[in-house]
């Protein structure tokens, strides 16, 4: 029996990390592979802050009165939760430090097609942290991460302008990676790689670069005339001016529904290469996965109007939104199902990245089923604006995303540092995550089918039980992420060295030594198959 | 303290038609979730790796297979859409027959007004078994009205009329919630809806200070702001006859027709040259800064009593 996909290429002598040394060689890379690790450093840093605002905004909620903090400080600090997480975290994440560091990698290209653009995108993206950083330590602002006018315009006394201007900022950054990603898998591709070849993770990164490149735009002007409005009084959204505030909400969620698949595409893409690797399997319907990505891309824009069913938006624009929405779930559904088709008759390993893909598969089915619950404008005139929605598109963005983020870290972390993580602390790690991610969050399906509404400070009495088991499960969940930032950190200095291919898995990116070299590939790679050929043809003895 | 509450109070007829809707969609969840949650469970055991060398045989997915999981779904999907669109339609078409109310929303409380001239703030008293259509709108920034006891959420916006109604079917009283973040004391901006049987309710519009029904008191202002001198109702009038203007349709100045509503009767108030009335000179001047919004709806209110032009 021969072993595919096994390479033992020599331990490098010199790879990317050691290539060389100092501050400089660092701040002007030009090597993806140094800027994902720029960007694995900010996007850290803003988790663990969004995270510490989640940690009091449940300590405040765990009794009914407002008693650990004051409303403007609860309203700041909700919001400034949100604003970091989405802006500077989820959308970011997946794309900017799996992307940048694996696309290269994947399609046998020695870097980005523009490496400098690439670099540049994380100043931007520093740039706009700043601003949000001086927010957070000046005295925060208030308006919800959604900035609905009139509120943020006319009323708000808070640092909402410094706020925008860094959302305004980042925006361009994102703008960048996506059209480097575009450029990149049209023109870089080794000899060999057709698209049909190409990893399902690098399709995903694909869709995701179309509506960065389509999307933030919008939001870059939405958030403008947000400015204009609030500094200059120039009529826009406020009645009072002669203004639509309605309009508001159209041209944000434009963006920022779109923006929910900039997040889980990716995701998405990186349970492809982790369910084929851990169940030893070629993918299920792979043309039907890669499909509906872009499907999702598309039609993911033309939903927005289903966060406005009771906004004030007509009778008949809810139903097309709401029947548009019901289309968007059908790709999400085809891909459930084909990743549990792979599992069949596969060979399936229990470590950490396969644990989080069986996490992410579960509590992406759920966050995907309860949409439906929202897509449906019946129902949704009862729950949307409750912990429903909460509990909704934490499960996405949380329960789907972080998990798909996480076990795609620890999948390539051997290839990014050349270490192993600790397989044993791993596993529990996962397991922590999970559960307390479902006492975190569960309850809130509940509490918001009871009726209670979002961004409150104070609440009736009969909601407390619940949101105590919704405080202890997030106070699992904040041990549970605790615990991959001490052992990853642990393990590049005592970490099991890795070797090129620790997984027997098929990608070219581990085709190459771990660390990688610092023009990845001694020799541009050929391709000559698909990307998951982990299984025998049919009939053959092996 | 400690009761662990699991479902809302069923408290208006819309209330079943939401939770039959909603059952319909948790089966359908627990039976998808349950589904693939098994399937992973049992091919996790099932096909454990057993050796480190274990090599699998390459599987192609029938289209047969692919199309089931696209359609089944699909078609459960059309079945929710038709579903959640027909309860929809019942929420947002009041009855011809409801009792107005009519509402105001600032930071941060809740204003009501009742078309026999009572005035509440944060707390609504309404009849068993009437139902009731709130004619809302805000002062400054977006609120949302929202009682989870009887399914009925909409949004509360400054510059223009919403509308909402329910028909409660228990007597209590039950939460009224702002949904939409309007700021510092937004988890504040709550109330009571107390629902009380006809004849409680009879005796309770009896108490109080009560200087007559709203629309009277908006055929005071109606004169007070010499709205009279001009809309005198003659053929010859400098202004449009508004008698049963309500709900008629109307032809502007320089083609189109709008239907007259409350939003209409607001704007041409505040800001009258927006949509001329076709035959009519722009020459009345706005009242913005002179009315309150509350004054408004008394003179919407006191138009609705106007009945149509006698022929």
């Amino acid at each position: 029996m021969t072993s595919p996909a096994v390479t033992l290429a020599p331990e490098p002598q010199e790879h990317y990390l050691n290539v060389d040394y100092g501050v400089r060689s660092w701040l002007l890379t030009t090597d993806h592979k140094r800027v994902a690790l720029l960007y694995l450093i900010g996007i850290t840093g803003a988790f663990f802050l969004g995270g510490f605002f989640a940690v009091l905004i449940r300590l405040e909620l765990l009794t009914p009165q407002g008693d650990l903090v004051q409303a403007e400080t609860y309203n700041k600090l909700f919001t400034m939760h949100g604003v970091i997480m989405v802006f500077f975290f989820l959308i970011p994440s997946i794309p900017a430090v799996l992307g940048n560091f694996l696309l290269p990698l994947m399609i046998g290209a020695r870097d980005v097609a523009f490496p400098r653009l690439n670099l540049l995108s994380w100043y931007i993206y520093m740039a706009g942290a700043a601003f949000i950083s001086t927010v957070v330590v000046t005295g925060g602002v208030d308006t919800g991460w959604t900035f609905y006018t009139p509120y943020s315009t006319m009323s708000s006394t808070t640092h909402v302008i410094p706020t925008a201007l860094g959302i305004f900022i980042v925006g361009f950054s994102s703008i960048l990676t996506g059209l480097n990603f575009i450029v990149t898998i049209h023109r870089m591709r080794a000899p060999g790689l057709t698209w049909f070849r190409l990893p399902l993770f690098v399709w995903s990164l694909y869709a995701t670069s179309l509506i960065q490149v389509l999307g933030t735009p919008v939001l870059t002007i939405v958030i403008a005339l947000l400015g204009v409005e609030r500094l200059l009084h120039v009529g826009i959204f406020d009645p009072a001016l002669g203004g639509d505030p309605v309009l508001f909400q159209h041209l944000f969620w434009f963006y920022s529904h779109p923006a929910v698949y900039i997040m889980i595409l990716p995701g998405m893409g990186v349970i492809s290469e982790l369910v084929t690797c851990f169940a030893r399997k070629n993918i299920f319907g792979y043309r039907f996965v890669a499909f509906s990505s872009l499907g999702i891309a598309v039609l993911g824009f033309l939903v927005w109007g289903h966060h406005m069913f009771v906004a004030g938006q007509s009778v008949y624009a809810a139903m097309v939104f709401s029947l548009l929405s019901y289309l968007v779930a059908i790709p999400s559904a085809i891909k459930v199902f084909n990743w549990t088709a792979t599992l069949h008759r596969g060979s399936i390993s229990y470590q950490t990245p396969m644990l989080y893909v069986f996490g992410f598969i579960g509590l992406f089915t759920i966050g995907g089923l309860t949409g439906l619950f929202l897509a449906c404008i019946g129902l949704d005139i009862h729950v949307t604006d409750t912990y429903f929605v909460v509990a909704h598109f934490h499960y996405i963005m949380v329960g789907g995303m972080v998990m798909a983020y996480l076990g795609g870290i620890h999948y390539w972390w051997p290839k990014i540092t050349g270490r192993l993580y600790p397989e044993g602390i791993s596993k529990l790690a996962a397991l922590v995550i999970f559960l307390g991610f479902n006492l975190t969050f569960f309850p809130q399906f509940v509490l918001g089918y009871l009726g209670m509404p979002r961004r409150y400070h104070v609440y009736p009495e009969e909601f407390q039980v619940l949101n105590v088991m919704s405080t202890a499960g997030a106070s699992i969940l904040g041990i549970g992420y605790l615990l991959p930032m001490i052992y990853l950190v642990w393990s590049l200095w005592y970490g099991e060295i890795a070797g090129p291919n620790p997984w027997r898995a098929t990608g070219l990116e581990w085709q190459t030594p771990s660390p990688p070299p610092r023009d990845n590939f001694t020799a541009t790679p050929i391709v000559t198959t698909g990307p998951y050929e982990y299984s025998r043809p049919r009939g053959a003895h092996g | 303290m400690w009761g662990l509450p699991l479902f809302p109070p069923q408290a208006s007829t819309l209330a079943p038609q939401v939770d039959a809707l909603f059952f319909f969609l948790v089966g359908v969840s627990v039976f998808f979730s349950l589904l693939i949650a098994g399937l992973i469970v049992y091919f996790a055991i099932r096909y454990h790796r057993r050796s480190e060398d274990e090599v699998t045989e390459a599987v192609h997915e029938p289209m047969a297979l692919e199309l089931t999981w696209t359609m089944v779904p699909f078609g459960l999907a059309m079945v929710m859409y038709v579903w959640g669109a027909s309860v929809f339609f019942t929420a947002v078409r009041p009855p011809p027959d409801a009792l107005d109310v009519y509402v105001v929303g600032k930071q941060w409380m809740w204003k009501f007004q009742h078309t026999e001239g009572q005035r509440e703030i944060n707390d609504l008293h309404v009849p068993l078994g009437r139902s009731v259509r709130l004619t809302m709108t805000s002062e400054d920034v977006i609120h949302s009205f929202f009682v989870p006891a009887f399914r009925v959420k909409q949004d509360v916006l400054p510059g223009r009329y919403t509308t909402t109604w329910f028909n409660a079917t228990k007597p209590g009283t039950y939460h009224l919630f702002c949904a939409e973040y309007c700021g510092t004391v937004h988890s504040g901006m709550i109330g009571h809806v107390v629902v009380m049987e006809p004849t409680q309710y009879e005796s309770w519009l009896g108490t109080g200070a009560v200087e007559g029904s709203l629309a009277s008191a908006g055929e005071k202002l109606f004169q007070d702001l010499a709205c009279n001198t001009c809309h005198t109702g003659d053929a010859q009038a400098r202004g449009p006859n508004l008698r049963g203007l309500l709900g008629r349709s109307v032809a502007l100045e320089g083609g189109g027709t709008i239907i007259a509503d409350e939003t209409y009767i607001r704007e041409s108030v505040l800001d009258p040259r927006a949509k001329i009335v076709a035959g009519f000179q722009p020459i009345m001047p706005t009242y913005q800064g002179l009315v309150t919004e509350e004054q408004l709806l008394s003179l919407v209110a006191y138009l609705k009593s106007l009945a149509g032009p006698t022929s």
